[in-house]
């Protein structure tokens, strides 16, 4: 193996990285913070890809001109999207379920399935797929033999951001203040006057949300049809089970280990294998430490 | 209104019996007493999830590892014997010369029906035993076995020239020299898998009433105290699940020569969840409503996805939401209020 390939691979898995960390930070929000089992996370990133492809169909139709930032329109939109849905969810719906662990992992099971024929009632049952914008189609040449495909850069790009973003709210705003108060002692913060409630709708919508720009990034790798979510859904758990539930840290290094291990792998075995091998290993790895790899001690 | 119940539990499960073995094969023509076979052998794992999770408090979204592996088990052995001195056909199609030395004992009916028992109850067990002796349970337990689930299709999948891959094994012609697509064999199939069925179920009661069946409730309940108590949790919860995945795996061998075929879709993530709805919707802690709620899970998939494709999934979701919401004890559970509410 020589320079190029060892950059070019280990660019691979910092682009799976980058997917990976964009799928389970809105899962390590609702599950690691709030704890609820969310099975319908899956299709909130779906609502982010058909999101991102009525953006793209609009503008096609309405500014074609303006195709080439079509995409940065389409985060924003499917953030919301998810943002609304999931505020939706968490008020009608999952709210109910706080104290009952298993039984909202069943229930909203049953509502990926309702959201699933939902998109294939609207959109039909066929791939969808939106046209990159011309200034992120093709490789970035670094030298003669190393080549980066441009949209992977964007990708990695939007991780940083977003990761970025999440924990800068979490961690130096008053709202994020709030969120972390709720996670680590819902009586006391209720008493010093929090509305816990709220906080729990909105911390459960960005979550979500974040699930909608997961489903964005996807329209940038691949094609998007109702059942896109249930691909998904299982990675995501594992990363952040993985990484120790209530630790965004955690999340972040456990999905660049999978990544890497992962992309690895591939290298030298073949993708099913080295899928599985990758599982294999998160398992034993789980068996020795249950709470994850990356857990910080907190009171329960 | 404890013996009530008792008597209650096997007024239903006669009823099962009878409606099982002596009305089904009666009013049903072969077509409809072969789907009706091909749900029951969901039965078999709604059973053991009644054990498992009902009375165990153990969710496991991985059943559909053990349902696999009993399928895989007997189609292995149905496409040797189907296919005479060649090699299986997708063998062939992959360009395999030889026979896998993994693939060869289940030429012989001995062996499979041992692998059936033996596999899936030895696995599950060491994995659980493991997994409860490091204290994981509860939502953890479920995604781990989610997990599980998944990394088992993936390989079913990627190991294309070994499991036929995503078309799974199929094309089965005979059995011990049987035709198993014959009139006189779909009844004989069908009444193996009804009494094993019944075994099933009566054994399962028996261990939910016996002593080791209070201890488990008690698990359930407060793990700590039993444990402080000085019993052994972690293994007499792998126990109950061993029993679980043994039932699942029984289950998985009728539904492959019931349906013809075991495919990785059937075993996957998505059905492995499912086979907790039947027992949830016939009721989590009732052995005969685990049986009652395949059968009508299936019978309206297979209605309503005939008639109103479009509904089908809709139906589907509103079920599960609908059993956690609203009847946590499933139509068993509807059924017992009713009649206690007699008196």
């Amino acid at each position: 193996m020589n320079f190029s390939i060892a950059v070019m691979q280990a660019f691979d898995g910092l682009s799976l990285f980058s997917v990976l960390l964009l799928m389970a930070l809105g899962l390590a929000i609702i599950f690691g913070l709030m704890g609820v089992i969310n099975m319908a996370h899956g299709e909130l990133m779906t609502l982010g890809a058909y999101m991102t492809y009525l953006t793209a169909s609009g503008f096609e139709k309405y500014a074609p001109n303006l195709m080439g930032i079509y995409i940065l329109v389409a985060i924003p939109v499917a953030f919301l999207a998810s943002f609304a849905l999931g505020y939706a969810l968490e008020r009608l719906f999952v709210q109910w379920f706080y104290r009952r662990p298993l039984d909202t992992l069943l229930a909203t099971w049953g509502l990926s399935l309702i959201l699933q024929q939902a998109y294939r009632t609207i959109f039909g049952s066929g791939e969808v797929s939106v046209p990159l914008p011309s200034w992120l189609n093709g490789p970035w040449n670094l030298n003669s033999t190393i080549q980066i495909p441009l949209n992977r850069v964007f990708i990695i790009a939007l991780a940083a951001g977003v990761t970025l973003g999440v924990y800068v709210l979490l961690n130096r705003t008053r709202s994020g203040l709030r969120i972390r108060a709720v996670t680590q002692n819902r009586a006391m913060s209720a008493a010093v006057g929090i509305n816990t409630r709220k906080v729990d709708a909105l911390t459960f919508a960005l979550g979500s949300g974040l699930a909608g720009i997961a489903g964005c990034v996807f329209t940038m790798i691949g094609s998007t049809n109702p059942g896109t979510g249930q691909l998904y859904i299982v990675n995501a758990f594992i990363v952040v089970v993985f990484g120790g539930v209530q630790s965004l840290m955690g999340t972040v290094l456990s999905a660049f280990s999978i990544a890497q291990s992962q992309s690895w792998l591939e290298y030298f075995m073949s993708g099913s294998m080295a899928k599985m091998t990758m599982l294999a290993i998160v398992i034993v790895v789980l068996y020795f430490k249950p709470s994850g790899l990356f857990t910080t001690r907190v009171r329960s | 209104m404890k013996i009530k119940r008792e008597y209650m539990e096997l007024g239903a499960l006669a009823t099962l019996a009878l409606v099982l073995l002596v009305a089904f094969p009666l009013l049903l023509g072969g077509f409809y007493l072969n789907l009706a076979g091909k749900y029951l052998s969901f039965a078999f794992v709604a059973i053991g999830i009644v054990l498992t999770w009902g009375y165990g408090g153990i969710l496991s979204l991985g059943q559909g590892i053990f349902f696999g592996l009993g399928g895989y088990a007997l189609a292995m052995f149905l496409k040797i014997e189907a296919s005479g001195s060649n090699l299986p056909d997708f063998m062939i199609w992959s360009g395999i010369k030889v026979m896998p030395a993994w693939w060869a004992p289940f030429s012989n009916i001995y062996i499979t029906l041992a692998a059936i028992v033996l596999i899936p109850a030895t696995m599950a067990f060491v994995f659980s035993y493991l997994v409860f002796k490091k204290r994981v349970s509860g939502v953890y337990f479920a995604i781990v076995t989610l997990a599980l689930a998944l990394t088992f299709t993936v390989l079913l999948v990627g190991q294309q020239s070994y499991t036929g891959g995503e078309n799974g094994i199929t094309n089965f012609t005979t059995f011990l020299g049987y035709d198993i697509y014959s009139h006189a064999s779909t009844y004989a199939i069908y009444y193996t898998e009804i009494v094993l069925l019944l075994f099933v179920a009566m054994g399962s009661t028996a261990v939910i009433r016996s002593r080791l069946g209070n201890v488990v409730i008690a698990i359930r309940d407060r793990e700590d105290r039993v444990r402080f108590s000085g019993y052994n949790t972690a293994a007499i919860k792998a126990f109950i699940f061993m029993l679980g995945a043994l039932f699942a795996s029984i289950g998985g061998a009728f539904f492959t020569i019931q349906a013809g075929l075991i495919s990785p879709t059937v075993v996957g993530v998505t059905s492995s969840i499912e086979m907790v709805v039947y027992a949830a919707v016939g009721g989590r802690l009732s052995v005969p409503g685990a049986v009652l709620g395949a059968l009508v899970v299936g019978f309206l998939q297979f209605y309503l996805s005939n008639n109103f494709p479009h509904i089908w999934l809709f139906f589907l979701g509103a079920l599960f939401i609908l059993v956690v919401t609203a009847m946590p004890n499933g139509l068993m559970g509807l059924l017992d209020r009713f009649a206690l509410s007699r008196e």
